[in-house]
């Protein structure tokens, strides 16, 4: 029985450096990691079948729902090894698998000495896989391939082992085979992780060095902080250092998960657990940082720290103005949570009160909204998301622009945009169809390799407002789902940039400004015009809608005035009726935001902001 | 106070019913019937006697009574006896102003001339008839049966005997109707013996069939655009050939107004008799239960039939007369506006919806295009 009794295994703070093996495990999103992580917690028998449940380790709901994981997590398992019968502790650390999270990801394989390299084999690699991949050779982690899925009828193993051996220069045969689902394989892929992934090293006796890879606000607790010990110990008699702040923590709790949390005495090399200070606010025991001991704090803090820096923003607004002070809160708690979120007050002319966020991607963005509305139960309208410009006018003056409305009216010597290195990964026969829309989005070829037959990687370097702008929607349909992105960004580039506003009677309306590369404004301009005419109900008078670079017009449409806005009946009993009517409309008239003299219905708004995609989505959920 | 109290009466019984009528009335079939409609006429008639005596018993005043009208569903279905019967029982404990209007809805399928004499006979001194379109394509849609013949010849017989006030009710903007169309029948009705008009746009009213057709498809409710050019070509028309507008929807020789729709637009007392019927007294509005068995049921076992009572406060009779007296010629007096309403009018006055003339005069009265914008701007000086 190679499961061991958790009272009889290595106990935290006294387990022998080789004895541990830390590892992660690699996936795209629905390639089945956490069905195999859920397994791996049963055959190790940390959790009894009494208690398991699906993606026993995602936490929050969006992520079962999505299934997907945003927080990564630690968890120890003890086993005992089939092939030499000795006692080991494992190290699962659970990382995150969006491109928008790639930080946090390098983070956790730095705390790790392997990587299992997880590969749904019915659908072979995907493009953040690959990426995540590349992520974990350079921080020179032990690969161990594994195909999983073999109980699936279309599983094709031979031929995505041939594709994964060519990409980490193995053999085919040394392709592990697995299935979450049944079981099969995972006992012998423990076995692997204990033979092929070298067991950590470190000084137990240095100044004590542990790397933060992931932080985690709990409402009862304050902050969890994820911690790899490299050198060194922390125990609860220690007070603590984070080393970019200098700021010193009481340490009021350690322990490990496995798979709930266990209090320990302390850590020591090459265990991973976690600490608990009392800090509220997951900014100050940020994920990169290095702890040391205060009373003996290390000179050297482990590389690779990094502030997240966010690439993405949008403008968040309450439908209903009464709500900000809110959203105001739930961004406060939110942030608790996510040390890359930012954000501060924004007015709009035409939105009203709410808040310019900065997000490290897309997909990081639909999550907050998301959580936002569900967990905060508000009702949001979000602008089209802006990268980050920079500005430089004529008299050499230079700015940096997130909000279209912030963009300088006077003369413009050049805009620089940010660049991304995006890698696309997908079926050869749709190389045509990613070339076309790469080239429509401005990209510039890299190069294009085939992973095996029919399968091909992509490289282009795409300005990065071009991929927020529903790229991903469009690459999917385009490859009827069959392409996947990943991207990262590699500087800046000038771009032939303008302002397109969009006017009603002659008054802009700052939620529709769009920074557009010119040759697309026009299109932008048209498309906007033509929605809002069908969007904005007809007003006593004739509204002109126009587009507009500066002063210059480029497009425009009309709402006629209306004609007619009279029932013909009042008689005796439509006397009640009526006035209830009226009634209820001029409270309707409440939700209208008014543009100059033009009253715009908040629904013209939000479909006016909405792409098709999100149209088709939201069609989808239902 | 002693307000006069005018008399709605209502009929709740039609043959069949039309595709676009959303009113409160029942056909044989849909009451589950098979006697004729005299035994259900006989027995109405009691009920709302019964009812007449409740307003008595309620309502103090000693005026007498200025205007009463029959309406529907079919009034004329019943027979001029059974009517003569209501008319007699509130002339009995009302009284009868001398110069009295009584109004009558007819279906110009159903009448003859016989009847016609018999309802002038009992005292009903105004007659509309239920015309809707001259065009025989529109009254198809429309769901109406007549032969738009049977108009000419209805509204001549009430002139000979004797009726000096006959109206007809129009309706446009119905599916397939064309600007032609329209103004054939107001050709047509403008040839007809009458001192009265009403014309409506149609409304396609939620739960009809109609509705169903439009829903479906089968018929296209043509543009607002369009039905607002009918109006003005209505207006046009109708004002050339001496028929003055006096509301929104209604037009009329000199004198020739209904006092009794009048009573409703400036605020006036009047009980409405009848399963459904609605009721306005010293500013509280009621309305009675919908079916006529349960209408049946409330009276015969000496309940009031009112289902449900609403009193005005001083802010809603407020609204209320804004939004009834803005669709009058006559309009709204300047100096029961707030600073804020008339500023809040300047806009459409500027654009021409305010009449010049009667703005000086210090009342805010609708142009011929203001009228087609009523609602809306009553929506912007609403309280």
């Amino acid at each position: 029985m190679p499961a061991i009794n958790l009272a009889k295994a290595p106990q935290p703070a006294s387990t022998n450096p080789a004895q541990i093996r830390n590892f992660c495990i690699i996936a795209h999103i629905d390639h089945g990691k956490s069905t195999l992580a859920d397994r791996m917690l049963g055959i190790t028998e940390v959790v009894d079948s009494r208690n398991m449940r699906a993606q026993y380790l995602d936490r929050m709901d969006i992520e079962r729902e999505r299934g997907i994981t945003i927080k990564s997590q630690a968890v120890r398992l003890p086993w005992r090894s089939g092939i030499d019968g000795q006692e080991y502790i494992l190290n699962m650390i659970d990382t995150p698998g969006h491109v928008d999270f790639t930080y946090e990801v390098s983070r956790s394989l730095a705390a790790c000495e392997g990587a299992v390299l997880l590969v749904d084999c019915a659908q072979g690699i995907e493009a953040q896989t690959l990426a995540n991949l590349y992520l974990a050779m350079e921080n020179n982690l032990t690969i161990i391939p594994v195909l999983n899925k073999i109980d699936l009828p279309a599983a094709q193993p031979d031929k995505f082992a041939a594709e994964l051996a060519k990409l980490i220069g193995c053999e085919p045969e040394d392709c592990l085979r697995v299935s979450g689902k049944t079981g099969d394989g995972v006992v012998e892929l423990l076995d692997q992780i204990v033979k092929q992934i070298p067991a950590p090293v470190g000084d137990p006796d240095a100044p004590a060095r542990a790397l933060i890879f992931d932080s985690v606000y709990d409402t009862y607790r304050g902050v969890v902080t994820y911690v790899r010990v490299i050198d060194g110990h922390l125990s609860t008699k220690d007070q603590i250092q984070m080393f970019s702040t200098g700021v010193r923590h009481e340490m009021l709790e350690v322990g490990v998960i496995s798979p709930e949390p266990v209090v320990s005495k302390g850590l020591g090399v090459g265990e991973v657990g976690y600490v608990i200070t009392g800090v509220k606010d997951v900014r100050q025991s940020r994920v990169g940082d290095t702890i040391t001991t205060y009373h003996n704090p290390t000179k050297v803090a482990l590389a690779g720290y990094k502030d997240p820096k966010p690439m993405v923003f949008s403008g968040l607004f309450p439908l209903d103005g009464a709500e900000y002070p809110m959203l105001r809160e739930a961004l406060d708690k939110l942030q608790l949570n996510d040390a890359a979120l930012v954000y501060e007050p924004e007015t709009s002319a035409a939105l009203g009160f709410g808040f310019r966020c900065g997000f490290l991607g897309l997909l990081h963005m639909e999550i907050v909204r998301e959580r936002l509305e569900r967990e905060a139960g508000l009702s949001l309208i979000s602008t089209a998301p802006s990268v980050v410009y920079r500005v430089v006018q004529d008299d050499g003056k230079e700015m940096i622009v997130t909000n279209p409305s912030e963009f300088p009216e006077g003369k413009i010597a050049s805009v620089f945009e940010p660049i991304v290195r995006a890698t696309v990964l997908a079926p050869s026969e749709f190389i045509g169809a990613i070339m076309e829309l790469c080239q429509e989005r401005r990209g510039t070829l890299l190069g294009m390799d085939y992973l095996s037959e029919d399968r091909v990687e992509i490289r282009y370097t795409l300005p990065l407002a071009e991929i927020v702008f529903d790229f991903f929607d469009q690459l999917k349909s385009k490859t009827r789902g069959y392409a996947s992105l990943d991207y990262e960004p590699i500087g800046e580039a000038e771009g032939n940039l303008v302002k397109v506003d969009i006017l009603l009677q002659s008054e802009g309306v700052d939620a529709f400004s769009a920074i557009v590369h010119r040759d697309k404004a026009y299109a932008y301009g048209v498309m906007m015009t033509t929605k809002l005419r069908e969007l904005i109900p007809r007003q006593q008078f004739e509204v002109p809608i126009q587009a507009a670079i500066g002063s210059r017009i480029i497009a425009r449409e009309s709402i006629r005035a209306i004609r007619k806005d009279v029932l013909a009946k009042c008689y005796g009993g439509d006397i009640s009726r009526k006035r209830k009517l009226l009634e209820k409309q001029k409270e309707g008239k409440k939700r209208m935001k008014m543009v100059g003299r033009v009253e715009v219905p908040q629904e013209a708004f939000i479909a006016a902001l909405t792409t098709d995609a999100d149209v088709d989505k939201a069609k989808a959920k239902k | 106070m002693n307000e006069p109290l005018s008399f709605y009466i209502h009929i709740p019984y039609c043959v069949r019913r039309c595709g676009y009528c959303d009113f409160n009335t029942y056909t044989p079939a849909e009451l589950q019937v098979s006697e004729d409609l005299t035994k259900i006429s006989n027995n109405h008639i009691d009920l709302l006697i019964a009812e007449a005596d409740l307003a008595r018993a309620s309502v103090k005043t000693s005026a007498p009574i200025p205007t009463i009208f029959f309406g529907g569903g079919t009034p004329t279905l019943m027979e001029p006896s059974d009517l003569k019967r209501v008319l007699q029982h509130l002339e009995d404990k009302f009284g009868f102003a001398p110069d009295i209007e009584i109004t009558i809805e007819a279906n110009p399928d159903t009448v003859t001339k016989e009847k016609l004499a018999a309802l002038r006979e009992i005292g009903i001194n105004r007659i509309s008839f239920g015309m809707q379109s001259g065009v025989e394509h529109v009254l198809k849609v429309l769901d109406r049966t007549h032969n738009p013949a049977n108009v000419s010849k209805a509204t001549n017989w009430a002139k000979e005997v004797g009726f000096k006030e006959i109206s007809v009710d129009l309706i446009y903007g119905a599916p397939a109707e064309s600007i032609e169309d329209w103004q054939t029948t107001i050709r047509t009705a403008l040839e007809l013996p009458i001192s009265h008009i009403s014309a409506y746009a149609l409304i396609v009213e939620a739960g009809t069939k109609l509705a169903g057709q439009v829903k479906r498809g089968e018929v296209v409710i043509p543009e607002d655009d369009q039905t607002a050019d009918k109006y003005l070509i209505a207006d046009e028309s109708f004002s050339k050939a001496g028929f003055d507008w006096y509301e929104l929807s209604n037009w009329s020789k000199a004198g020739s107004e209904c006092r009794h729709n009048i009573a409703y637009w400036v605020g006036a007392n009047w009980w409405g008799l009848g399963p459904g019927a609605h009721s306005h007294v010293d500013g509280v509005r009621f309305w009675n239960v919908k079916h006529p068995a349960a209408y049946q049921d409330r009276l015969t076992t000496g309940a009031e039939p009112i289902q449900e009572r609403e009193i005005l406060t001083e802010e809603q009779m407020a609204s209320e007369r804004l939004m009834l007296e803005i669709r009058l010629k006559s309009g709204i007096a300047k100096s029961s506006l707030t600073a804020e309403q008339l500023d809040a009018l300047e806009s459409f006055r500027i654009g021409g919806s305010l009449d010049p003339d009667m703005w000086a005069a210090q009342r805010v009265a609708l142009t011929q295009s203001g009228r087609l914008i009523a609602d809306r701007i009553v929506r912007e000086i609403l309280l």
